[in-house]
């Protein structure tokens, strides 16, 4: 009795391995195990036999139907992979042909260091205080301490502008003058970064623009040193550059800080660049800003904007920073 | 200001090697520019006699040139230069000997010559700037000396240095010398000169008056005589050369050394030609004249000061430059010798009014020292050798000179600026050197400017003598810590967003200047207002935009012209305006810009709405517009709560022709201070509803005319609450639609807050909006 239904799954197992598709295959079950199939018909019978009988065929029974469930699945696994392969096959796509579409545009260089010498700045404490790009000659001259006639208004080729009284109103030579409006606008301590557009009567060259860009920070507290402005100089730098950069201040002149100083950088055992002027502000500075200079004290520093730009993307010309050709703008 | 260390070391015994020295220049305060060995480059060039001189047979620009190098055979040269002739000295670079640019001199042929070394010009061997000619000799030498010898030259080294406006003592070899010295800590002094004194009494010989005291402040005035005008001797040749001057005769000579020197510049008249023996200094009337040493005829004003003769005739520009009436020439014997003081912005006018600025007019613009003209008058006398005699007494009137200050400085301020710990004794030491007389007074110091520091009048001056003086680099380096916070304000946070934004959608940023030329603005279709430059350089530079649109448009332009196109660029920026009503400033405002070349108008609109998006502005309107500039059936304005912020669309096509931008360019335009100062930014959460929600699409025929959004309110007011979403899917033109028509799809999302809809309340808005849109535009539902 064992034997016919080895043979039964011997025929089976032929069959499931020849059903050649999914459908083929549900079929198949339906003649194995539905209620038409030997098995079925076999355990329909069983209540006619013996207990002994019975239970010997029932386990017979069983065991077939188990191993037909298995054949059956093992063989729908398969053909379930291949319909799956064949679909997938199909739907090939080749993705190099897409990596031509969207760009991110880009922003200027300038702006770049822009926001990374903010971003710096505002880490140390500082906020960002803006003014007006064409200003009056009080605040980009008379306020910081250079009187009407003073020689050192002739170090700033200033460009003025047809507005008000003749020589009244300029286009603003430096960002100092936005120390002016910060410390009428604000009351102390002030810690600020002023970055800004500026213009000069320049021609044009690889290291000349009539407008380019500079960075200023002003603090005013009580007891603030010289000391303070060397080590605050020192902090910016090796953030900015790296810790390996180093530091130094020489004198200087600028009419609206004293002791005034030019700050200059270097990779150990390097040129020094000279990077900027600095110094303390100078009382009369402090008093035009309505401030008791007795009482605050406070220093300045200010650099070129453009060139720090040049300087990390290697560019060579300062006039490529304005002429917006694509090539360019889209390299950073 | 160069100086010579060899100089220097005629004041202060000076040590250290040449490059240290000029760190310590540096570390005073006066940058080094440039240092220069000089004297060095001479090895192997001897001087030579001309012997004769022949044409090339061959060629026409150079010389065949027989020289004597020393052992008295004829030595052939070819030559380009044709100043010298038979009998003069010449210098010869021998063979083998390298030039100061590198080259290396070989006996070569040419055109068939031989040329057995090469004459040298003065700038060949870095004597002087003259390449033009060889440089001559004096007859005194003699052929065969090596060239350093014969000119006395030794090596020395140049300095360059930066002189900074407040520190006119540095415009002088002396003063350079003092700061060294200080920082040194090495005695300093001005040598006294000697010189012999013989004939009458000056006051027998020359009258002087200052008529105008506000002027001059001290006006000296010797003779000296026995004077025969000739060439300086050549170590003071080399060296007023080297620091950038020009030989002429002996007196000017030592008149340009004196001032490199000491500071003090002087002038000398030939005393036979000065009317009456008599000077008189004043300010000149208007229209007054005179002819100066270079022949020019000047005519003066009232802001000139002049020195006079006894006639009252100028006779020179006060500080600026002589007169050619008194000039010294060939013939003179006794010169009249006047070193002044003058008004440090008379000078200033003067000579930036004649356009005749000197070493001089910059010494005395800066200010000279009052105290240092006995001194120097009688170094002038001294290097003019010694058959000049002096005439024994000084004439020496005096005008309103500045009086010299006292300074209170307090110990406690100097601790306080600088962040050190100095005491009163520390103090006196580091000014004492540089000659601020300082005393301690109580607890503070009570200081003296020297005479020579017209610069310093406030206490803050002395604390930066003091600091420069101890070293900007031994005060030690501390960071304040901040009492503010560190942050963007909500303006420069959205700057940032703006460009985040842009970039996003693929944007470049530009950053075009701000000068435009003349009708830019107009081609631009802008009014002609822009604000002027008042001293523009060029004239491409003299207008300042008012809009950015110019600006990118000549970006767009430049860059097709390098076949560069379908840019799409934005620029943030200032605009400077004419404000409506008068005040102090232009109205001048930020403003975005961007473009997009080779789109239509449709393309900005998703930038704008992105932005918008970016920027939290949730609600705004796009109305047709026609703003100067725009296309005219392409554009719209931007609304936000009512107002006006900016425009889109496209840029009228007669501007591009003109700007020369060949394809179409789409452009958004927004007044970034408008905008900023609507509320926007902020969104609070808005609950949405769990039930499930039915989607509606509707597809109309409606006329051109007739805009979309138009229909889309109606839609949306029709739905009323139960619609939560509403958007264009589709837009279709042509058959079978009718012409001038268009089919606007639009799908609808209707969901209830509390309950899922029936199909008979979806079907009822669906009518509703159906019969209503039909109504409202002649529109006809396409099915």
């Amino acid at each position: 009795m064992n034997q016919d239904y080895d043979l039964h799954l011997e025929e089976a197992k032929g069959k499931i391995e020849e059903s050649s598709d999914l459908e083929a295959l549900k079929k198949l079950e339906i003649d194995l195990l539905g209620k038409q199939s030997l098995t079925a018909q076999a355990k329909g019978s069983l209540g006619g036999l013996e207990p002994e009988e019975r239970r010997e065929l029932g386990l017979v029974l069983n065991e077939t139907r188990s191993k037909l469930e298995e054949m059956l699945a093992t063989r729908r696994r398969k053909l379930e992979s291949e319909v799956k392969g064949e679909q997938l096959e199909n739907e090939r796509l080749d993705l190099t042909e897409f990596d031509r579409g969207h760009r991110l545009g880009h922003r200027h260089v300038v702006t770049q260091t822009w926001e990374r010498l903010e971003d710096l700045f505002i880490g140390m404490g500082y906020t960002v205080s803006e003014g007006p790009e064409i200003e009056d000659e009080w605040h980009n001259f008379g306020a910081l301490n250079f009187p009407l006639g003073h020689p050192a208004r002739d170090m700033y080729d200033t460009l003025y502008v047809e507005y008000g009284d003749p020589m009244s109103t300029l286009l603003r030579t430096h960002t100092s003058p936005v120390q002016i409006r910060v410390m009428e606008e604000e009351d102390p301590p002030i810690y600020s970064i002023m970055p800004g557009r500026v213009f000069r009567s320049d021609t044009a060259d690889s290291t000349h623009m009539p407008v380019f860009h500079q960075i200023e920070a002003l603090v005013v507290d009580k007891g603030i040193t010289f000391g303070d402005l060397a080590g605050t100089i020192e902090a910016f730098t090796t953030a900015y550059f790296g810790k390996d950069f180093e530091s130094r201040l020489r004198p200087s002149y600028f009419p609206f800080t004293e002791p005034s100083a030019e700050f200059d950088i270097r990779h150990p055992g390097g040129k020094w660049l000279e990077l900027g002027g600095c110094g303390m502000v100078h009382p009369e500075v402090l008093k035009a800003g309505g401030l008791d200079p007795e009482e605050w004290q406070g220093f300045a520093f200010g650099f070129g904007l453009d060139r720090l730009a040049l300087m990390r993307h290697e560019i060579d010309d300062l006039r490529e920073l304005f002429r917006n050709d694509y090539r360019f703008l889209a390299q950073f | 200001m160069k100086v010579l260390l060899s100089w220097l070391k005629e004041f202060a015994p000076i040590g250290g090697e040449p490059d240290a020295i000029g760190e310590q220049l540096s570390e005073l305060g006066l940058a080094v520019e440039e240092i220069t060995r000089t004297g060095e480059n001479l090895e192997g060039v001897v001087v030579a006699k001309v012997l004769d001189l022949r044409p090339h047979p061959d060629a026409d620009r150079i010389q065949i040139v027989e020289v004597d190098s020393g052992d008295g055979q004829p030595l052939q040269i070819c030559c380009g230069a044709f100043n010298m002739s038979p009998g003069d000295f010449v210098p010869l670079a021998t063979i083998g000997t390298t030039m100061p640019n590198g080259m290396e001199i070989s006996r070569r042929k040419l055109r068939g010559e031989w040329s057995n070394g090469m004459l040298c010009s003065g700038a060949e061997i870095d004597l002087g700037e003259d390449h033009d000619g060889i440089l001559i000799l004096g007859n005194e030498s003699e052929q065969g000396t090596p060239l350093a010898d014969s000119l006395g030259i030794e090596s020395d080294v140049l300095y360059d240095l930066e002189v900074n406006p407040n520190r006119p003592d540095a415009m002088s070899v002396a003063g350079v010398a003092r700061d060294l010295a200080a920082y040194q800590k090495i005695p300093f002094s001005i040598p006294v000169p000697e010189v012999s004194e013989k004939g009458k009494d000056i006051s027998e010989i020359l009258k002087t008056e200052i008529v105008s005291p506000d002027l001059c402040g001290r006006f000296v005035a010797r003779v000296i005589d026995g004077i025969s005008i000739q060439d300086s001797p050549q170590w003071l040749k080399n060296r007023i050369t080297a620091l950038g001057m020009r030989p002429v005769n002996n007196v000017v000579d030592v008149s340009n050394y004196v001032m490199l020197e000491l500071g003090q510049p002087s002038h000398t008249f030939d005393l036979v030609s000065v009317a009456n023996s008599e000077f008189r200094v004043r300010w000149a009337s208007d229209g007054e004249e005179i002819v100066t040493l270079d022949g020019v005829v000047r005519n003066l004003t009232t802001q000139d000061g002049v020195v006079t003769d006894g006639s009252n005739s100028p006779i020179g520009i006060a500080g600026v430059m002589g007169g050619v009436s008194t000039e010294i020439s060939e013939g003179t014997s006794t010169v009249a010798l006047e070193m002044a003081w003058w008004n440090p912005s008379a000078i200033a006018k003067t000579s930036r009014r004649l356009g005749l600025r000197s070493e001089a007019s910059a010494r005395f613009e800066r200010g000279t020292d009052p105290e240092i003209i006995e001194t120097a008058m009688l170094r002038f006398c001294e290097l003019l050798g010694p058959e000049a005699l002096m005439s024994p007494g000084i004439i020496d009137e005096k005008g309103d000179l500045p009086a010299r200050e006292k300074i209170k400085v307090r110990v406690s301020r100097v601790n306080s600026i600088l962040g050190t710990d100095l005491n009163q004794k520390d103090i006196l030491q580091i000014l004492d050197p540089i000659g601020f007389e300082a005393e301690s007074v109580d607890h503070d110091i009570d200081v003296m400017v020297p005479s020579f520091r017209p610069d310093t009048s406030l206490e803050i001056d002395v604390i930066e003598e003091i600091a420069r003086i101890y070293g900007y680099e031994r005060i030690v380096k501390t960071v304040p810590k901040s009492k503010t916070f560190g942050s963007l304000t909500g303006k420069q946070n959205d700057r940032r967003l703006i460009r985040t934004t842009m970039m996003g959608l693929g944007l470049d940023e530009a950053m075009p200047v701000p000068f435009l030329a003349p009708g830019e603005l107009e081609n631009a279709g802008l009014e002609s207002d822009g604000i002027k430059v008042a001293n523009p350089l060029v004239a491409e530079e003299s207008v300042m935009r008012s809009s950015l649109r110019p600006g990118l448009l000549k970006t767009l332009a430049y860059n097709e012209s390098h076949r560069l196109t379908g840019l799409r660029l934005f620029e943030l920026g200032h605009i400077y305006r004419q404000p409506d009503k008068p005040q102090p400033l232009p109205d001048e405002r930020e403003q975005l810009v961007a473009v997009l070349a080779g789109n239509e108008a449709g393309e900005i609109v998703k930038i704008w709405s992105a932005l918008a998006d970016a920027l939290a502005f949730d609600e705004y309107e796009l109305i047709s517009d026609s703003p100067p500039g725009f296309h005219a059936t392409r554009t719209s304005r931007i609304e936000i709560q009512g107002r006006t912020i900016g425009f889109l669309g496209e840029i009228d096509p007669s501007v591009l022709s003109l700007f020369e931008v060949s394809e179409r360019v789409a452009c958004l335009e927004v007044d970034i201070d408008d905008l900023l100062s609507i509320s926007h930014g902020h969104r609070s959460y808005v609950p949405f509803s769990r039930y499930p929600s039915s989607d509606i699409d509707l597809a109309f025929e409606v006329d051109e005319g007739i805009s979309s959004n138009e229909v889309k309110k109606c839609l949306q007011e029709q739905a009323g609450v139960l619609l939560v979403d509403i958007y264009l899917f589709d837009i279709f033109r042509g058959e079978p639609v009718s012409e001038g028509r268009r089919s606007l799809a639009f799908k609808l999302r209707l969901q209830a807050e509390d309950r899922t809809l029936t199909d008979a309340e979806v079907a009822k808005v669906h009518g509703e909006c159906i019969e209503s849109v039909e109504k409202k535009f002649s529109a006809k539902l396409r099915s």
